[in-house]
């Protein structure tokens, strides 16, 4: 038996927002090697990408370096003299050398320095990106080092998380993109919830394939069975979830939540009473006083977990105290790179740490099984038997997911033919 | 090296030596490289030890572990990993996890 929530006027979540249809969806823009590519130009080059969070520059001449391989991207992050957070392209503007690097020029690295220094003939550029020396200057034609600085890339912060944006001139600011279901969020304590588990692991899918698995419960039952002890696991457990929410290219599914504490003994495995943490992360985490509204925009009561999907590709799961944050990387067609951060209040005793690593430990076990799937969904929809796929109103935000990413293909497949007649 | 834990829980020190590891990422490839037998041989005795380990440290700041107490606490976490494998899974291996890798890339110290 599963609690049910009260659906829109319209009967369904996915009718209230009509534009979505209920057709069976395709899954080709997953598998298409041209569609990959029109990713790279229509999203990954438009979109503002979030690459990390302010404290991963926690002072000045601290950077890190981000490869957005759909783009053909590598960007240099780095927090300057002024204490401002800025972008550059990791090119040197002498012969084009990948500037920051170590051993292996598409691996990110990050560091703290007091300029960055080309390997290759010595090129010298300040934490600002200008270039301050030339090797033998005085032997090159017309040249002007003033104008010779690194590539700026757009770059802006929201609620301590860094945006960079790759269009020559972003059509919409940061504040814009995010529109009023994400900017709700703007007084959120993102701020104090600092003490990071990150993880990061190569995925045999297309990109897509795996925020879809995150942006939907109805799988839970079925893939992660374990989640519940064998002594009181239903087979036929279905899951709704209380709440979703379309608005703009963003999403949010918000999930009711028991205090785990009130559960009977054997819903719980032996390590999650004997210390208070598990699936859903630490049974309670410090208060952090009142949140905005934008935390539960539908509302629900119990509140347990708020999804918020913005686009293209992140994910930030708010929990009570504690958040999680997905990011999908698409490194070709059938690939991509998957990001994971599990952020808590950072721990003042042993206790709240043991708490913090049982939650960080179960997240990974069943965020393998739903890695380990996907390998085999991808296989699969490459065989291009089964054309056409059906989807639940649980699945509404996969449709939507699906339908915004086609439509900014479509624009700008549009732009293209326009800009060429 | 010699991985020495508190007196008062000498009964765990057989496991130190292999399970006294000090990153998620060593933990992993010990239990991957465990038998089911090596696993339950360390949970069965460790198991019913742990609120009274995590007791112990707990009576130390965070910031102030003495070594015998960390060594302790690196024993936990082991604990933690491997009650996944005892209690969840019947195995070491996540269970359909297939060809999937997932590394943890920073934790915070201890």
């Amino acid at each position: 038996m599963h609690r049910t929530w009260p659906k829109p006027i319209e009967g369904s979540w996915t009718e209230h927002y009509p534009v979505l249809g209920t057709d069976p969806i395709s899954f080709e823009d997953s598998v298409s090697p041209e569609f990959y590519e029109l990713e790279g130009e229509a999203i990954f080059k438009r979109a503002w990408l979030n690459v990390g969070r302010i404290e991963d520059l926690s002072r000045s001449g601290t950077y890190f370096t981000k490869e957005i391989d759909i783009a053909k991207a590598s960007v240099l992050v780095v927090r300057g003299l002024d204490g401002q957070i800025r972008a550059f392209h990791n090119v040197c503007r002498h012969r084009g050398n990948k500037l920051v690097w170590n051993d292996f020029p598409r691996q990110e690295v990050k560091g703290a320095c007091r300029q960055f220094t080309c390997k290759y003939h010595g090129w010298r550029y300040n934490l600002e990106g200008d270039l301050t020396f030339v090797q033998q200057e005085d032997e090159f034609f017309d040249f002007d080092k003033e104008t010779s600085g690194l590539d700026g890339v757009h770059c802006d912060v929201w609620n301590g998380f860094i945006f960079i944006n790759l269009d020559a001139e972003p059509r919409q600011s940061l504040r814009e993109f995010l529109g009023p279901l994400i900017t709700a969020l703007d007084n959120y304590p993102f701020d104090r919830i600092t003490e990071r588990y990150d993880f990061v692991g190569d995925n045999n899918s297309n990109w897509k394939l795996f925020a879809d698995a995150f942006q939907e419960y109805y799988h839970v039952p079925s893939l992660h069975p374990q989640q519940v002890p064998s002594a009181v696991r239903d087979p036929n457990a279905g899951f709704v979830c209380a709440h979703f929410q379309c608005e703009g290219p963003h999403r949010v599914v918000s999930t009711a939540g028991a205090r785990r504490w009130t559960l009977p003994m054997e819903a719980m495995y032996p390590i999650e009473r004997a210390t208070r943490s598990g699936l859903v992360g630490p049974w309670e985490s410090p208060d952090l006083g009142e949140l905005p509204a934008g935390v539960n925009p539908g509302g629900v009561e119990p509140w347990g977990i708020s999804n918020f999907q913005i686009f293209p590709n992140i994910e930030i799961l708010i929990y009570g105290g504690w958040y999680l944050l997905y990011r999908y990387w698409p490194t070709s067609p059938s690939s991509h790179r998957f990001e994971a951060t599990l952020a808590f209040q950072p721990a003042t005793s042993v206790r709240q740490r043991v708490e913090h690593e049982v939650a960080s430990v179960v997240f990974k076990e069943f965020a393998l099984q739903d890695a380990g799937m996907l390998g085999g969904t991808q296989a699969a929809l490459e065989t291009g038997v089964v054309r056409e796929f059906p989807l639940s109103d649980q699945e509404v935000l996969v449709r939507h997911f699906h339908k915004v990413v086609g439509d900014w293909v479509d624009e700008h497949r549009l732009a293209e033919m326009e800009f060429g007649s | 090296m010699i991985r020495t834990l508190p007196t008062k829980f000498a009964d765990l020190q057989p496991f130190a030596e292999t399970w006294c590891l000090a990153t998620e990422s060593e933990r992993w490839g010990k239990r991957m490289a465990s038998s089911m037998n090596d696993l339950l041989a360390f949970y069965n005795v460790a198991f019913p030890r742990l609120e009274a380990a995590v007791d112990y440290c707990d009576q130390y700041p965070l910031d102030a572990l003495p070594e015998d107490v960390t060594n302790l606490l690196h024993l936990v976490y082991s604990l933690i990993l491997v009650s996944m494998a005892v209690e969840i899974f019947g195995q070491a291996k996540t269970v359909d996890s297939a060809d999937a890798i997932l590394s943890r890339i920073k934790e915070p110290l201890p």
